[in-house]
């Protein structure tokens, strides 16, 4: 088969031929472009499904005809106290275009409220261990007018370490013990309102994991939860979901949750840098145009300017699903639609998987992806980007490309950099980090302060982001930071370090042989590759 | 217990300064007159000490404790109570009692270290349920304030110094524990223990602290 006939076999996937465009590639606040070697395979995400015309017609539908439970107004009655969850700045990435579809939704369900009465309302944006969100971050999130009516008493971000905040629910047959939110637990109605951005998003992951407390989360943050799971994104073979579902088990036993359930296109970039998605082959002269302006703009520009250009370019994201009811169900037809989006079959797996970073990861959203985030974006979230078959060979080189800088947030990430600094020179062991200091950074003092009255992210957080990657450092034989700026960061995190791209595809190669098979995944936008 | 944490109080763990709390015995001076006096002279005095803080809190101390000259013991310590309740107890920081119940539920010991009078802060200390503290004592002759601190003085490196001594009695792992100052004067405070955390800091403890990495804390 000529390469060019099989350039042309499936629009998702294209191998490099002779006459190939060079390929852009993110390295954090900068692209790449990059000239592979001919045979690799590139592949796409899908194009963004179309949007629902009218996302608010389409939450209403959803919460007045909901599965496995009464609708909505039919389970609202005067005087009872309700509790509106919402999901934390994490989600989506980057922050979406507004009217964000959290105000959306709540502007729907706010409505419902006060047409029954229900006047006890909070609003918790269920940020688990993530740091709390600005002010101005959840005024923009909800929208002046819900903010405005309820912000600072009745709108709020959960306290994972508010005394007497948490109430322990029970435990499961295996003795996970559930903590929850006490003004949730004491409610009579729990409304969570989700965004799935991806399939690991959402179901029993919302209540379990964004109202608990530290004790809760490390029933299924752990090292070896990590390593049971097969991929995040395909929840029947995560055992981080499982837990979550025994867990959602005894949340449901207690606590009446009517979960609303958002799905979201992929479309991550608005019209300037919409090029971003396209196959490079594909390129229009305007496309040529604007990727020239965007590299000479950024180009002039110090890397915190970059960033902040980058972090205040929201995202034009649409609604394409939503559904309402009890979690289960409600669940099951969230992932169908998200699966509708992002799932892209693949032919065999790779020895080599190239994959660029962003600027941009769940937990640095208006900050710095810090050498320990680059690892959570590398064997973290872009090795478990798999339904089935992981993409990359077991044994095989992941190939990030990212400048890999020293630099951390003191004010949102403080307990990272002593993590990074003072316990990954001793040891990178997962399990002998979490025996030996998680407890200890988890009661720190200082860092409780600093997530409580600051933003910081909690204590315990860094170790949770080193499990993370847990799967995908057993997995890969080695990983290699394409472009590092300097040697001590690659070498912290267990990685070889390569000046370019080639080099690292020529230092991967010796490793793999001459033969091996190479992937690039065209990230961002998310997809998820099912191996066939 | 093997570890401990450090408090530094005016600025950390409360708002006030020790102009404050000199403020208010000038304020409830015997005599109207007396009051006015000293009242008006802690004023003008206000940029001679900034200015001598801005130096040295050593050079701070010599000057500012000799403004106690001639106060009586007894009155001092008899305001004290008044002093808590007027002054010091609504500068507490809120966030003060919640660090402090967190830090003591990981087991370390709560020792104060404070440049602040000891006949001052006894209110304060019994609030905030500390029992081990180390402060500055004026010495009394006749009953009668001689203007001098009894040493050791608690200020910038020796207050560094009383926590090696005190940890090595104690059997304390330096590394181990945990410091709160505010100031740029209570680096070398900072500086011995393990888990230094500006607190509420100034503009160059904030910057030292960002430098060297340590967490940044506002109560």
């Amino acid at each position: 088969m000529s390469p060019v006939l099989r350039r042309k076999l499936d629009p998702g996937t294209v191998y490099i031929d002779t006459d190939s465009a060079p390929r852009l590639i993110h390295y954090g606040e900068d692209f790449w472009e990059e000239d592979l070697p001919v045979g690799t395979r590139v592949i796409y995400p899908k194009p963004p499904i179309q949007g629902l015309p009218n996302p608010r017609g389409a939450i209403r539908h959803a919460v007045n005809h909901p599965l496995g439970c009464d609708p909505l107004h039919a389970q609202l009655s005067p005087g009872m106290k309700v509790t509106i969850a919402v999901d934390d700045i994490s989600l989506p990435l980057p922050p979406m275009i507004t009217p964000d579809t959290r105000q959306t939704a709540l502007e729907v369900v706010l409505e419902l409220l006060e047409d029954h009465g229900v006047d006890d309302t909070h609003i918790i944006v269920a940020n688990s261990l993530h740091r709390k969100m600005t002010e101005p971050e959840m005024r923009r999130m909800v929208g002046v007018a819900i903010h405005d009516a309820f912000y600072p008493d009745r709108y709020y971000c959960h306290d994972a370490e508010e005394p007497d905040g948490i109430v322990y629910l029970g435990e499961t047959d295996r003795s996970e013990q559930v903590r929850i939110n006490r003004r949730a637990v004491e409610s009579d109605l729990v409304i969570y309102i989700n965004i799935n951005l991806v399939p690991m998003d959402g179901g029993h992951k919302s209540v379990t994991v964004g109202l608990c407390d530290y004790r809760s989360l490390t029933h299924h943050h752990d090292p070896q939860t990590i390593r049971d799971s097969h991929g995040y994104m395909d929840p029947s073979a995560s055992e981080l979901n499982h837990k979550c579902v025994r867990m959602g088990a005894i949340v449901d036993e207690h606590m009446n949750v009517f979960h609303i359930e958002t799905v979201l296109n992929n479309r991550m970039y608005h019209d300037q840098l919409d090029f971003l998605c396209k196959n490079e082959d594909d390129f229009s002269e305007l496309d040529r145009m604007k990727l020239r302006a965007t590299r000479w703009s950024t180009g002039k520009m110090p890397r915190a300017a970059k960033r902040a250009f980058f972090h205040n370019l929201p995202s034009p994201y649409e609604l394409i699903a939503c559904y309402a009811g009890k979690t289960d169900p409600v669940h099951e037809k969230t992932l169908e639609r998200c699966f509708d989006q992002y799932a892209i079959k693949v032919k065999g797996q790779c020895d080599i998987l190239i994959v660029g970073v962003p600027y941009i990861s769940p937990y640095n959203v208006n900050s710095i992806l810090n050498p320990l985030l680059v690892q959570v974006m590398g064997p973290g979230y872009f090795f478990n980007l798999f339904r089935g078959k992981p993409l990359l060979r077991k044994g095989g080189v992941l190939i990030l490309c990212h400048p890999c800088y020293d630099e951390f947030d003191a004010e949102i990430h403080p307990s990272y950099i002593e993590f990074f600094h003072r316990l990954l020179p001793e040891t990178r062991d997962a399990f002998t980090l979490r025996e030996k200091y998680e407890e200890e950074f988890a009661t720190n003092p200082s860092y409780i302060q600093m997530y409580r009255q600051g933003t910081a992210y909690h204590g315990a957080h860094p170790f949770f982001m080193w499990y993370w990657g847990e799967n995908g450092r057993q997995h890969v034989g080695k990983i290699i930071a394409a472009g590092a700026e300097n040697q001590h960061v690659p070498e912290l995190l267990g990685w070889d370090r390569a000046e370019t791209l080639a080099e690292a595809i020529a230092n991967a190669r010796s490793y793999m042989g001459r033969s091996a098979e190479i992937t690039m995944l065209h990230l961002p936008p998310i997809m998820i590759p099912e191996v066939e | 217990m093997t570890a401990a944490a450090f408090y530094d109080l005016d600025g950390t763990l409360i708002s006030t300064n020790l102009v404050h709390v000199f403020a208010f015995y000038a304020r409830n001076d015997q005599g109207i007159l007396q009051s006015i006096k000293r009242s008006v002279a802690t004023i003008a005095g206000l940029p001679i000490f900034m200015a001598a803080d801005a130096y040295s809190r050593k050079v701070f101390n010599d000057i500012f404790f000799k403004w106690y000259k001639g106060q009586s013991e007894d009155r001092l310590r008899y305001l004290a109570e008044d002093l808590f309740e007027e002054v010091i107890g609504p500068a507490v920081y809120p966030g003060t009692l919640p660090l402090l119940e967190k830090s003591r539920n990981t087991g370390l010991r709560q020792v104060v270290v404070t440049g602040a009078l000891d006949i001052t802060i006894q209110p304060l200390l019994r609030h905030l349920g500390i029992t081990e503290y180390v402060a500055n004592r004026l010495e009394f002759v006749d009953g009668r304030a001689t203007g001098r601190l009894k040493p050791p003085v608690m200020a910038s490196a020796t207050k560094a110094s009383w926590i090696r001594t005190y940890s090595e009695k104690e059997g304390l792992s330096l590394s181990d524990c945990f410091a709160y100052a505010d100031s740029m004067s209570d680096l070398p405070m900072l500086s011995v223990v393990g888990h230094p955390t500006a607190t509420n800091p100034d503009r160059r403890l904030r910057s030292t602290a960002l430098r060297h990495d340590w967490p940044i804390v506002r109560l």
